[in-house]
């Protein structure tokens, strides 16, 4: 860890003792974990502190693992043009719980959130204006999510019939073909068929 | 007589205006000709393509990232490239970085020329884009050069780039970079003292600074509000710390500052081709990483060596596994920072890999910069904005 890190991490932990455990560093970059309900005031901490000075919001965006309880990580980027410093946020949340909004703090926040909403369907609370933004107009479901197919449910075509475009359930003329290139050698975590017995002893 | 009711008028800017610079729909809420509010509808390209690239490899994965910022594209695939590359702990040979670099800049004046003469056709110029499509053109014959497509280049690769480029290539780069510098001369002939040009793009869309950090902005929309920031030179990566050249910044943070900017990024741009060129003169080394397990082998060395063989086959069928962990790395694109935030999950695809596109960050902020402005200033906005929506949509 070079020195101008391990100076950010430490005023970090200064500014902010309460969550100084969910610091940590890798490939040497700083990432601090969070609760839901804390992000505002972490994120005024970050923003305001004389030796931080977090200005500018780079990302915002949610992850999804959905074998956790809670599934969503929502991952903030931010960057400090003053001390040339870089830190990640993250704080898990699941799909019903909202995490507060941080369009106050970052006006630039808006359309970051209205993404993660869209995509992953993660509620902000707060929020201006929480609408769909990258996806259609009235479109059903949240296409990042690990469960929904990479297909999706639904095409849309003219019709010349009815002289507009309409949608339809998506019909594939061959299946996607998604390989599974995983070595049984460096370990999956499923049984390969015919293995069931392998497995049992 | 009764004084008429006076309400406010909607409109819709696209999605299939020539201003739009793409499918942008705005809706625009207007007072007379002035813009009261503005509702930015995005979406119409979207393909999904943080979704696709969860279900590929990291090389199949890598072309989706040329179609990202269609007018740069080999500096979308740096930012990539630096991504899995620090995630696997792999060193890049030095011509490799060279050429990394030399390309990166190509790809800067492609998609400055492209925005500045449009920028001036938003405001009625029509000559600019003339004069400035035909050295870009020249520049796309060196992409092609380089990778064997003007565009969708896929040609930086984890470990390197694809190919070496022949001496020739280079010396044409070379003879290319003075006769380019009179064209600029000429392009800024015609607009910087321009009385039309001037009246339209002073003082427009002022930002402070402090509102372009809030904002999300980067690259040369904080530039132009007075910040000396270029990742290039502040966290430099590949070797961009070897290079001498100057970050130009401007003292308003209005449309025609960021014009200025643009026009001397580019002689920046040529000046950093020249030194790469000299560099490139004597670095004669290898251009892909030397480890069998990420860089495929020589074609000439698989006719030879079963263990190049079976590299090949394996690289091409499962990939390269990368180690799990979660890197963002950003590079200095030429719209701003462009960056990867790449989530590995140990297997031979991205478990997540989110593209933070500048383009997205400066378009949500077209109310806050447009409120209050006459209606023909919207598309003097944009163009300074810098909009392509291969990237905001993604």
């Amino acid at each position: 860890m070079n020195e101008a890190l391990s100076e950010t991490a430490d005023r970090i932990r200064e500014a902010l003792p309460q969550h100084a455990g969910g610091l940590s560093v890798a490939y040497g970059e700083l990432t601090l974990v969070v609760g839901r309900t804390a992000i505002l005031d972490v994120m005024r901490v970050l923003y305001g502190d004389h030796g931080l000075q977090f200005w500018n919001l780079i990302d915002v965006c949610g992850v999804d693992y959905p074998a956790r309880e809670k599934r969503f990580d929502v991952v903030y980027h931010l960057m400090s043009p003053r001390q040339n410093a870089r830190i990640r946020v993250k704080l898990e949340t699941d799909d019903v719980s909202p995490v507060p909004s941080i369009t106050s703090v970052y006006p630039g926040a808006d359309w970051f959130e209205r993404e993660a909403y869209d995509l992953y369907g993660i509620l902000f609370s707060g929020h201006p204006e929480l609408r769909r933004l990258l996806t259609d107009y009235g479109f059903e479901g949240h296409p990042l999510r690990k469960d929904f197919p990479l297909t999706g449910f639904v095409e849309v075509r003219y019709d010349d019939e009815v002289k507009r475009v309409i949608y339809e359930p998506v019909r594939l003329n061959q299946e996607f073909r998604n390989f599974d290139f995983l070595s049984p050698w460096e370990g999956t975590d499923y049984v390969l068929p015919g293995d069931e017995k392998a497995k049992a002893n | 007589m009764a004084e008429a009711e006076v309400r406010n008028f909607n409109i819709n800017f696209g999605p299939q205006h020539p201003a739009a610079h793409g499918v942008l729909r705005l809706v625009l809420e207007l007072d007379g000709e002035v813009v009261e509010r503005v509702d930015p509808h995005i979406g119409l390209l979207h393909r999904g393509t943080e979704k696709l690239i969860e279900v590929k490899t990291y090389l199949q994965a890598l072309p989706y990232f040329d179609r990202l910022d269609y007018v740069a594209p080999m500096n979308q695939e740096h930012a990539f490239c630096l991504a899995v590359e620090k995630l696997a702990g792999i060193t890049v040979p030095r011509r490799a970085q060279l050429i990394r670099v030399l390309y990166s800049e190509i790809g800067r004046i492609l998609s400055h020329l492209l925005n500045v003469t449009t920028q001036a056709m938003d405001v009625g110029a029509l000559t600019p884009p003339l004069w400035g499509f035909e050295p870009r053109e020249q520049l796309m014959v060196f992409y092609e050069r380089a990778s064997g497509s003007r565009m969708h280049a896929a040609y930086f690769r984890p470990g390197g780039v694809h190919q070496d480029l022949p001496d020739r290539l280079i010396e044409d780069i070379w003879d290319f970079c003075d006769p380019f510098l009179a064209t600029l001369d000429d392009i800024e002939g015609l607009l910087t003292d321009n009385r039309i040009f001037k009246q339209r793009n002073v003082d427009i869309a002022v930002v402070s600074l402090e509102d372009a950090w809030k904002w999300g902005f980067s690259g040369v929309m904080v530039r132009g509000s007075g910040a000396a920031w270029d990742l290039r030179k502040s966290q430099p990566y590949e070797c961009y710390s070897e290079f001498e050249f100057d970050i130009p910044i401007g003292k308003n943070g209005d449309c025609f500052d960021r014009y200025c900017i643009r026009m001397e990024e580019m002689r920046q741009s040529v000046r950093i081709m020249k030194q790469c060129i000299e560099k490139l003169r004597v670095e004669k080394g290898p251009i892909s990483s030397a480890d069998g397990k990420v860089a495929p082998p020589k074609r000439g060395e698989m006719k030879r060596s079963m263990e190049a063989l079976i590299h090949h086959f394996k690289l091409y069928t499962e990939g390269f596994h990368v180690p799990a962990g979660e890197v963002y790395t950003a590079v200095e694109a030429p719209k701003g920072e462009f960056g990867v935030y790449l989530v590995a999950d140990g297997t031979n695809k991205p478990y997540r890999c989110k593209i933070r596109a500048p383009g997205f960050a400066h378009l949500q902020a077209m109310d806050f910069l447009c409120r209050g402005h006459m209606l023909a200033d919207v598309s003097a906005i944009l163009g300074s904005l810098d909009i392509v929506f291969g990237e905001v949509d993604r």
